[in-house]
């Protein structure tokens, strides 16, 4: 578990195949936001805009596993993390990108690239720079061990700030009746 | 004064009345065990198994055990618990259900169990099956994603409305809800929007259309309080019988 002596504690946040949604919802903690820099300092994250991880005490990502980046930012944030944590329904579930899994990728591509109506001349994008898309999108749970999970669409402030203080303080994070939600 | 027969529930005596299941004396009084397939007011289904307890020493659906055979029961025990967990989270594996887009989302009795039992994350790896709408009826959709095979539209049909709309067909896996019409479509059958089994189902496969969002997310029936709290509010009970 985590030390809880005063030394701040290192963490960091990422989107993967997420909205950015459950930041947004980070971020309505307001004024909270400042006790919590009184205890946490943010490593990489949209926040700070830190590009890779260094060792962190928690790292919690928003969003599922939609393509080969993700899995290598998934792994990072699994090496440098002591605590990770999955916020929010795509993240824990695979949320909306999910509801592709029962489509065939190669279809979905060609309806929104060639056939779509409005593209003209178009073509699937396969620009060497952009992360090749997964065969099916994934909770990220089915890729690395997750050690606490936040549902939610997203979860809403309080329940972030609920499960941060539990966790800070060294209790075992728990939601209860009007915090824990899966829309 | 006659003694009342009763058994201990956890540790505490309830009693019951000849003819009742350990469900009905529990919910009568006023202890609650956690049920998804079970309403009061149809026959007891014993498919969701949510409301498993310890029965005497083995494993029995309250909702279909007599109270007569019952002596000791067990149901809110972290073992029975973490059971009832791990059946919620099968039934969000087997269909498609995606809380954030269902216009049930906060009056579903599937996540209300979730939410009040503490269900934080998937647990198996979701089989996202393929399943097409039905929207032939004017007033009514269905949506087979969110289909937990409860049967409660199948019972209301038979013992409220008196009509055969809805039933099961296939086995195991491919098991599903189908309607009665050659069509297969709902619009073909007799099925009413004012039909007791458009208003049973626990989640959001029956709906009537337009009112989708009447009540606002965030107000809604299980915003209020825990199925646990509402499940024995709405419990029937009998008569108050101080004398027989």
């Amino acid at each position: 578990m985590i030390d809880v002596t005063r030394r701040k504690l290192k963490v960091a946040t990422t989107s993967l195949a997420g909205c950015f949604g459950c930041h947004m919802s980070l971020l309505d903690i307001d004024e909270r936001l400042f006790a919590l820099l009184e205890r946490i300092e943010f490593d990489r994250s949209p926040l700070t805009d830190i590009k890779h991880c260094g060792p962190c005490d928690i790292g919690i990502i928003e969003g599922g596993i939609c393509n080969a980046e993700n899995v290598h930012v998934l792994h990072e944030f699994r090496a440098n993390c002591k605590i990770l944590v999955a916020m929010g329904a795509c993240a824990v579930t695979g949320g909306l990108p999910a509801q592709r899994n029962h489509l065939d990728l190669g279809l979905c591509l060609q309806e929104v690239y060639l056939t779509d109506p409005g593209v003209a001349h178009g073509m699937i994008p396969n620009d060497p720079e952009l992360p090749l898309p997964l065969d099916k999108v994934h909770p990220l749970h089915e890729v690395v061990k997750i050690d606490y999970f936040i549902p939610g669409c997203p979860p809403s402030g309080d329940a972030i700030w609920k499960f941060l203080t539990d966790l800070i303080e060294g209790r075992t994070p728990k939601l209860g009746h009007g915090l824990i939600h899966y829309d | 004064m006659n003694q009342r027969p009763s058994f201990l529930l956890d540790g505490a005596e309830v009693p019951f009345e000849p003819g009742q299941t350990v469900m009905q004396a529990a919910l009568a009084a006023g202890r609650y065990i956690p049920h998804l397939c079970y309403h009061p007011e149809f026959t007891p289904h014993g498919s969701c198994k949510l409301c498993t307890a310890r029965v005497n020493g083995r494993l029995m659906a309250a909702c279909t055990t007599p109270a007569g055979i019952a002596t000791e029961v067990e149901s809110e025990t972290e073992e029975l618990n973490d059971l009832r967990r791990t059946l919620v989270q099968m039934l969000f594996a087997e269909g498609n259900h995606f809380c954030p887009s269902c216009e049930k989302s906060g009056n579903c009795v599937l996540q209300a169990l979730g939410y009040d039992l503490g269900v934080m994350t998937a647990g198996f790896r979701h089989l996202f099956p393929d399943r097409p709408v039905d929207a032939s009826h004017p007033e009514i959709l269905l949506d087979f994603n969110r289909c937990i095979l409860c049967e409660l539209c199948v019972r209301a049909a038979r013992e409220v409305d008196g009509k055969h709309v809805f039933s099961l067909a296939g086995r195991g896996l491919g098991k599903h809800l189908i309607v009665n019409a050659e069509s297969g479509r709902l619009v073909d059958t007799d099925v009413k929007v004012t039909d007791k089994a458009v208003e049973v189902c626990p989640v959001g496969v029956i709906l009537r259309k337009r009112v989708g969002f009447a009540t606002p997310i965030g107000a809604r029936r299980y915003d209020q309080s825990p199925i646990s709290a509402q499940a024995l509010a709405d419990a029937p009970r009998p008569l108050e019988r101080n004398h027989d």
